[in-house]
């Protein structure tokens, strides 16, 4: 990543943490529904390797937690946004909810709500790129405690067998809701886990962005130029509770504190400044103006977006 | 008598069972430490410890077919599958394995668990959390399907499901977790198999199970008050075996039937039903039976197509007044 990359994709991060905490608040005032799964924390997950690969191009699914993805493959906010209000503006028309964000122009292929859902999704994907002979990459992002389900095993398998282009990005926050990753997973590595598979794969830190860019670099032209499947793990941590409902008891504030000065937009912010490229004032301002974006057209497109029409339920069941 | 609320009943029912039997185990997501996402085994890990209330790993093919191994050696699990929509991931093993065991077997083995697990639309979860699966549980011979419609139930039915050598299917339901009743204070075992009349009438039978019990008893009353029908509700409490004299004999009281149920038609409790009463009292209906069911779509997100989508007790009471050409 170039200095202006990197400012860029500053500026990006810092847009999608006040996304996520608007989302919080509209969440609260009642304007969402449903389960709400929070992205903040996590930031450079997404973005390291999305810099990596070709936001658009390349196919990514992911789970639940997925508003965030879709907005790095191209998604625009205000459609995202619309969607969790329910509105007929939004990317699955209000069918869909904050789980099921989808946008097939930039190749996000959907957020799925079932544990380990997308695992085999994405290998199938990654067979129809080889099939067509496309220079794309699937891309499946998804948490530690999925690697739990069967379906994981099997489509790692198979990913191997079929030397399919496909990257499993596994974004591990050490926890799966209350449940932590050393009390449901006996081998608490991930990327070990796929050895048994002949599965190239690593682990790296998840929160500085250079070091999971370097990481996903090497991941991402490894799948493309052909050699089979590849698996990232990405230490990582969510700063909000699994959903809405979360009273986090189940962790302590002391390891949120250790994991809050390991911040993935301040190490970035801190490195700017240091390398004398960016100010802090600068940097206030993106925050303000990510605000303001937020508030005056993501907002305000949700809030005056019309409902869907109930005449049209049936609408979309079948082709 | 106590006023508890469902969840409570639950858990009573769990403790209860689980200090009479030491085979009697828990397992499931977040259920231990975390004591479950409907509190239905909240301190049980506190008291059993973690050898009986098992945290899974998000395994539920795999935990659901470790519990039915072990009760083919005697353990009495109680298997706790977060919501319904994450059982299809169950199903191999609970249909292929649990179900059919003792027959494959020729009764030599057989499979005493209890899945309990929660389905039906709570609010806005969308497409992939809001099943109602019961139509898929009730057609595979070999397991029992109970489905409680108040704390009382819950409580008696659970009991009576972990002391059953057969495997049972609890089917409980998002959004009456909290619902408070009167649970008998003294031990008490509700029988596994037949039907309640929640309500007496002449006119017409309301039937429900779960939920919907409670949009019949409402509509009865509507229907009573506002337009002077006597409308009797049969809680089908137990959806597998279902209950072939309690629906005869109410069909040939009242002589007209409405079915009301979350899921979706086609293919449903509501089919069955009617297949039923025309196989057992055809000759005693004045009026072609009626259901009331979900749109036939996946659960949309948005509060008023789900709330289009899904029936309420208006909806019984507008298929009764068509029922008897008032609408
Ligand atoms: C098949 C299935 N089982 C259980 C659940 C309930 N559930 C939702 S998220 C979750 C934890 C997943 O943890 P992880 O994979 O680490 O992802 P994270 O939420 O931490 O990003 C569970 C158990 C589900 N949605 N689907
Ligand atoms: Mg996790």
């Amino acid at each position: 990543m170039t200095l202006d990359d990197k400012k860029r994709v500053l500026q990006e991060m810092v847009l999608h943490r006040r996304f996520e905490e608007r989302c919080y608040q509209a969440y609260i005032e009642r304007k969402i529904g449903g389960f709400l799964h929070l992205y903040p924390g996590q930031e450079a997950c997404c973005n390291g390797v999305m810099e990596a690969a070709r936001p658009g191009h390349d196919y990514v699914i992911t789970g639940y937690r997925d508003h965030i993805h879709a907005i790095k493959c191209g998604s625009d906010p205000k459609v995202v946004m619309a969607e969790l209000y329910g509105k007929a503006t939004g990317s699955s028309k209000g069918r869909g909810g904050s789980m099921h964000i989808f946008d097939a122009a930039h190749r996000f292929m959907g957020g799925y709500a079932l544990v380990g859902g997308p695992f085999p999704l994405a290998a199938g994907m990654a067979k129809a790129i080889q099939l067509q002979g496309g220079d794309e990459i699937s891309i499946c992002f998804l948490g530690d405690a999925a690697n739990n389900q069967g379906v994981f095993h099997e489509t790692m398998n198979m990913a191997k067998l079929w030397n399919l282009p496909v990257l499993f990005v596994c974004e591990n926050n050490l926890y799966g809701i209350g449940t932590a990753l050393d009390r449901s997973t006996a081998v608490v590595d991930q990327y070990k886990r796929v050895c048994a598979y002949g599965v190239e794969a690593a682990q790296c830190d998840g929160q500085d962005i250079d070091v999971v860019y370097e990481h996903a670099k090497v991941a991402v032209d490894y799948v493309r130029s052909g050699k089979g499947p590849y698996f990232l793990e990405l230490m990582t941590y969510r700063y909000r509770g699994h959903s809405m409902s979360d009273s986090r008891g189940y962790r302590s504030r002391e390891e949120e504190e250790h994991w809050k000065q390991r911040d993935p937009i301040n190490i970035l912010r801190d490195k700017l400044i240091g390398a004398g490229q960016l100010t802090m004032d600068a940097f206030q301002q993106f925050e303000r103006d990510a605000d303001v974006y937020i508030e005056t057209e993501v907002i305000a497109f949700a809030e005056s977006s019309p409902e869907p029409d109930v005449s049209e339920l049936e609408h979309y069941v079948l082709a | 008598m106590a006023e508890i609320m469902y969840w409570e009943a639950l858990l009573r029912a769990q403790d209860e069972e689980m200090a009479r039997d030491p085979m009697v185990i828990c397992m499931g997501e977040d259920i231990g430490v975390a004591g479950g996402t409907y509190k239905a085994t909240k301190g049980l890990f506190e008291k059993y410890g973690e050898k009986r209330v098992m945290d899974t790993p998000i395994s539920e093919g795999g935990f659901t077919g470790l519990g039915i191994g072990a009760s083919f050696l005697g353990v009495r699990p109680v298997i706790e599958i977060m919501s319904v929509n994450f059982a299809w991931l169950a199903m191999d093993q609970m249909f292929n394995s649990a179900a059919k065991v003792r027959y494959m077997s020729g009764g030599q083995l057989t499979a005493p668990c209890v899945f309990r697990s929660a389905g039906g639309a709570a609010h806005q979860l969308g497409a992939q959390h809001s099943a109602r699966m019961e139509k898929v549980f009730m057609g595979i011979a070999g397991l029992r399907v109970v489905t409680p419609s108040n704390p009382k139930q819950a409580y008696g039915l659970l009991k009576s499901a972990i002391r059953s050598n057969d495997p049972v299917f609890i089917n409980e339901h998002e959004l009456m977790y909290n619902m408070k009743g009167e649970v008998p204070d003294s031990e008490y075992l509700h029988p596994l198999e037949g039907s309640e009349v929640a309500r007496t009438g002449s006119d017409v039978t309301l039937f429900g199970y779960n939920i919907s019990v409670h949009w019949c008893l409402k509509a009865a009353e509507i229907l009573q008050t506002q337009h002077s029908i006597s409308a009797e509700v049969i809680d089908l409490y137990c959806l597998s075996p279902l209950d072939r004299a309690g629906i005869r004999k109410s069909v040939s009281k009242t002589h007209r039937a409405v079915i009301a149920e979350e899921d979706e038609a086609p293919v449903g409790v509501g089919s069955e039903i009617i297949a039923i009463i025309n196989e057992e009292c055809f000759f005693e209906l004045d009026a072609a039976p009626v259901r009331v069911h979900s749109a036939f779509v996946p659960q949309p997100y948005n509060h008023t197509l789900e709330a289009a989508a899904i029936p309420d007790h208006d909806d019984v009471v507008r298929a009764v007044l068509k029922l008897f050409g008032k609408a």
